[in-house]
């Protein structure tokens, strides 16, 4: 019997684990993917918004707010990428600047700081390559960019090393409400616990429907994005905003913590909840919307396009707190953008929702820090030296687009709730997720899986469940 | 900081090629830097055979092509490190360098050989919608798996490009008990060449689609299936034209681009067309003593051309680093590619730097037949060649010799180009 089940090993789910870690409390994530990082969060802006967008006065304006405060010391503490390098909302035209005015007042009452309007040459002074044609632009200095995979998984690495457990490919398929607590049925057996946590994302409205009559629904609401080599990196340097207009909603250009260029998302509400997949039309509107804002942008440099799937509930709020007909269901719930810089706010709400209830007591021997996979590039070149020396897997290129070394790759696989798969690892250490998008590393990266885990290559996957990356071997059907 | 005369970035066929050419030319202090575990480059898993019928008129396996010129640079005693990834080269000729032995080091050389090849254009530079599944492979990357680990990454292949690497794994695939369905190619002709098409693809009934493309990608875990669809003329898809394959492997040969991220580093000048380096007639880039060969100056059909280009670069390389080369008292003279022609290497020429024989190599940008290949020196026409056919997939080439430039005192650009008949 567990004291707490978090439903979903996402960023919110990740966040309220270690939150809940600072308690005397037994706690479990059960996460249908095989690693952690494996739905919304791992596709999506990677965006720390500054909190204007939010409607003043709501739960989502609050997190934003509280969450981009809290992302600087968490980075820190938790060793994962994140800069705060401002944004900017474009503005075509004067018939458009009451728009900008109005997302301006928001940001005020939502207690934003350092908001400022820029004309055309202050704009096009800060960013050079800004369309001609821009008219003004909301500056918002607070607003960055993070890693989402670094975030995500140090969340979870603290919490378990604070203590909570994590079941992967553990699929919840039923929930029931029984004494002092609920029964959850997975495809690996039933699980008892005292309350549950649900930040299954896209998944929020199935679990919450199964203990609640009050209903809500959650549709995913597809985004398409292309993502730029990092010869276009510096093309800007802060994230370009479109201000909605008429005309409709254009897509963000952003430099990602890694130094490629993101652009997108489009925004396309669909029913199947697993549907990740780009289409031609969402690439074509990337691809045309791009320019509206940011000009020359060298979209023949475009290494990759994904697509991922916001959480968004009917209500177009966060949905977060006790269910009102279901005593100990604790709800994360429509956790769509700002979900993302947010999540430190809402591990620590989902956290203190459940002290309250259960009067949980510190712990003494928390541990608040963790660090990340070493990346060798951070070091002088003596430490450098000095470290392939102890460890000759540091002298060892493996990804040669992003330069990962062999030692990072084993330090990915190794640690806790480490890398099974390929993509667990490129989610950790960047290999693969270069120019060439794996054509070189993925045979060497599999032949470290195989010898870390102690398998064999048929064993090995892209991502988990039925991804295997070989068949079999030469001949073997003739 | 170690010192070598010449340092040559890349352990191929070009690095050994050029490398044999500069020690045969005089220099004995050279080192080859590989990044991976054996000289002979991305040879080593072209375990088919047609290699080396220019350089050694008989018909080898990549490996054996590749041992050839193995043996030659260890009979010449060239030094060479496997395993170590060149990070960076600055613009004063200091390569830094990485491998679990030595650690992080720096070697000052006089002359530095690029010779990184090439790699393989992926699914999101074609942006190709649809899901990311396993089970889409660049054709190279397969290669590898298959070719040198004994591992088939699929049993139902949908091949998308007629690059040569996508053609002979069709055969390979075929040959591993693998059932490859089709090869669709965006334009309306083959990327691969002739020879390729027939005996990779002909022989084996498996049908190549021309004017088609993959429009949608299935399955959320291994790959389900792809879809196909005819393209238009400017590539895009024609509705209604629709055609499903299912299929647990997608192979891409769409392309290969020159890897020149060291030499962007270094401030080497690039050519837009190529992907490579601006060279001169010695095959010289934009910074003195830095010379470029292989796939990584511009993509090659055949090894032998390579191997001939290099061993140019490797004797130029021993020529600058003895002081015999000489622009004194030569000419500059510029190439100018026009009408289908899409680019020379070189793009210039010095008249007394050159030796007596110049091939200048092109490619064109389209299918041409019954045509001309025609070089005017200024406004004479001088080389006017009848040619059947003439296609992007084959590359291209005209002799120049010194005596013959040397006939045009004024001469200022040679124009390349092709001419209708």
């Amino acid at each position: 019997m567990y004291d707490v089940i978090i439903i979903g090993g996402g960023v919110s789910g990740a966040a309220s684990a270690r939150e809940l870690s600072r308690y005397k409390v037994r706690v479990c994530v059960l996460e249908k993917e095989e690693d952690v990082c494996c739905g919304t969060s791992k596709a999506n802006s990677a965006i720390v918004h500054a909190g204007y967008d939010a409607v003043p006065g709501s739960l989502m304006a609050k997190l934003n707010v509280k969450g981009n405060e809290m992302m600087e010391q968490l980075s820190k503490d938790l060793d994962f990428p994140f800069e705060r390098i401002g944004s900017l909302v474009i503005c075509l035209s004067e018939e458009d600047m009451p728009g900008l005015q109005k997302l301006y007042d928001k940001g005020v009452a939502n207690g934003v700081k350092g908001l400022k309007i820029l004309n055309r040459e202050e704009v096009l002074e800060m960013e050079p390559n800004i369309t001609d044609d821009v008219y003004a632009a909301l500056y918002a200095p607070s607003a960055g960019i993070v890693c989402p995979f670094n975030l995500n998984i140090a969340l979870a690495e603290n919490a378990f090393e604070n203590g909570v457990e994590f079941r992967f490919n553990t699929e919840v398929q039923d929930i029931r409400k029984v004494e002092n607590g609920y029964e959850l049925h997975t495809n690996q057996g039933e699980f008892q616990t005292k309350y549950v946590v649900n930040a299954a994302g896209v998944y929020a409205d199935r679990f919450h429907n199964m203990v609640s009559e009050k209903k809500i629904h959650i549709t995913p609401r597809r985004g398409d994005y292309c993502l730029l080599d990092k010869t276009a990196g510096n093309h800007v340097s802060r994230t370009i905003f479109s201000l909605p207009t008429k005309y409709g909603k254009g897509v963000l250009v952003t430099p990602t913590v890694h130094g490629n260029l993101l652009v997108g998302p489009t925004a396309i509400d669909i029913e199947d909840k697993a549907g990740t997949n780009t289409t031609r039309a969402g690439l074509a509107e990337v691809i045309s919307k791009a320019g509206q804002n940011v000009k020359n942008l060298p979209m023949r440099q475009v290494i990759t396009s994904f697509a991922g799937l916001r959480a968004h509930e009917d209500g177009s709020e966060f949905i977060i707190g006790e269910v009102e007909d279901a005593e100990g269901f604790i709800d994360c719930a429509g956790i769509e953008s700002p979900g993302l810089t947010s999540c430190p706010a809402i591990g620590e709400m989902v956290a203190g929702i459940l002290k309250d209830k259960m009067g949980l007591e510190e712990k003494e021997n928390f541990i608040a820090t963790r660090k990340g996979v070493l990346d060798p590039d951070t070091l002088t070149k003596e430490e450098r030296a000095e470290l392939i020396r102890k460890e000759p897997a540091y002298g060892n290129i493996i990804c040669r687009c992003e330069m990962v070394t062999e030692g990072e790759i084993i330090d990915a696989i190794r640690r806790p709730l480490g890398a099974k798969s390929l993509d667990g690892v490129k989610r950790r250490t960047r290999a693969g997720m270069g120019r060439c998008q794996s054509g070189f590393c993925s045979p060497r990266t599999m032949e470290i899986l195989v010898r870390e885990l102690n398998v064999s290559m048929a064993d090995i996957t892209k991502s988990g469940g039925e991804s295997r990356l070989v068949v079999g071997t030469n001949k073997d059907r003739l | 900081m170690k010192n070598y005369d010449i340092v040559i970035i890349g352990g191929g066929p070009a690095g050994l090629a050029a490398a044999v050419s500069a020690k045969r030319n005089g220099i004995d202090s050279i080192l080859i830097l590989e990044r991976d575990k054996e000289l002979g480059g991305i040879l080593n898993q072209c375990i088919h055979n047609g290699f080396g019928l220019h350089t050694f008129k008989e018909e080898l396996t990549g490996p054996e092509y590749a041992q050839r010129f193995i043996d030659q640079a260890k009979e010449l005693e060239i030094e060479y490190r496997l395993n170590t990834m060149v990070m960076d080269i600055s613009h004063e000729k200091v390569v830094t360098a990485m491998n679990r032995e030595e650690g992080l080091f720096e070697i000052q050389a006089k002359a530095v050989i690029l010779a990184m090849g090439c790699r393989e254009r992926s699914r999101g530079a074609l942006n190709i919608p649809g899901y990311r599944p396993a089970g889409i492979y660049s054709a190279g990357t397969a290669q590898r798996l298959v070719n040198m680990e004994g591992l088939m990454p699929g049993r139902e292949v949908v091949i998308l490009g007629s690059g040569d690497i996508g053609l002979i794994m069709a055969r390979r695939m075929t040959f591993e008990g693998a059932k490859v369905k089709v090869v669709a190619e965006l334009m309306p002709y083959s990327g691969g060449l002739k020879r390729n098409i027939v005996q990779c693809l002909d022989d084996y009934g498996i049908p190549l689609k021309l004017s088609h493309t993959v429009v949608d990608i299935k399955g959320k875990e291994r790959l389900e299936g792809v879809t196909l669809a005819e393209v238009d003329q400017n590539g895009k898809p024609i509705p209604g034209t629709e055609e499903e394959y299912s299929c647990d492997t997608l192979l891409l040969s769409v392309g290969l681009i020159p890897e020149n991220e060291l030499s962007r580093g270094m401030g080497v000048e690039m050519s837009r067309v190529t992907s490579g380096p601006v060279v001169n007639e010695s095959l010289e880039t934009n910074i003195e003593g830095v010379f470029a060969c292989g796939n990584v100056l511009h993509v090659h059909d055949l090894v032998d051309f390579v191997s001939e280009e290099a061993g140019t670069a490797g004797k130029n390389a021993a020529a600058y680093v003895k002081g015999e080369r000489s622009a004194e008292g030569g000419r500059e003279i510029r190439l100018n590619p026009v009408d289908g022609v899409r680019y020379t290497v070189p793009v210039s020429i010095n008249t007394a730097r050159m030796d007596e024989n110049l091939t200048v190599r092109f490619r064109v940008g389209a299918v041409f037949k019954n045509c001309y290949v025609s070089a005017y020196f200024d406004d004479e026409r001088v080389v006017h060649r009848k040619r059947q056919i003439v296609a992007p997939g084959e590359m291209e080439e005209i002799k120049l010799t010194k005596a013959q430039l040397l006939r045009y005192p004024d001469l200022k650009t040679i124009t390349v180009k092709i001419e209708e008949a």
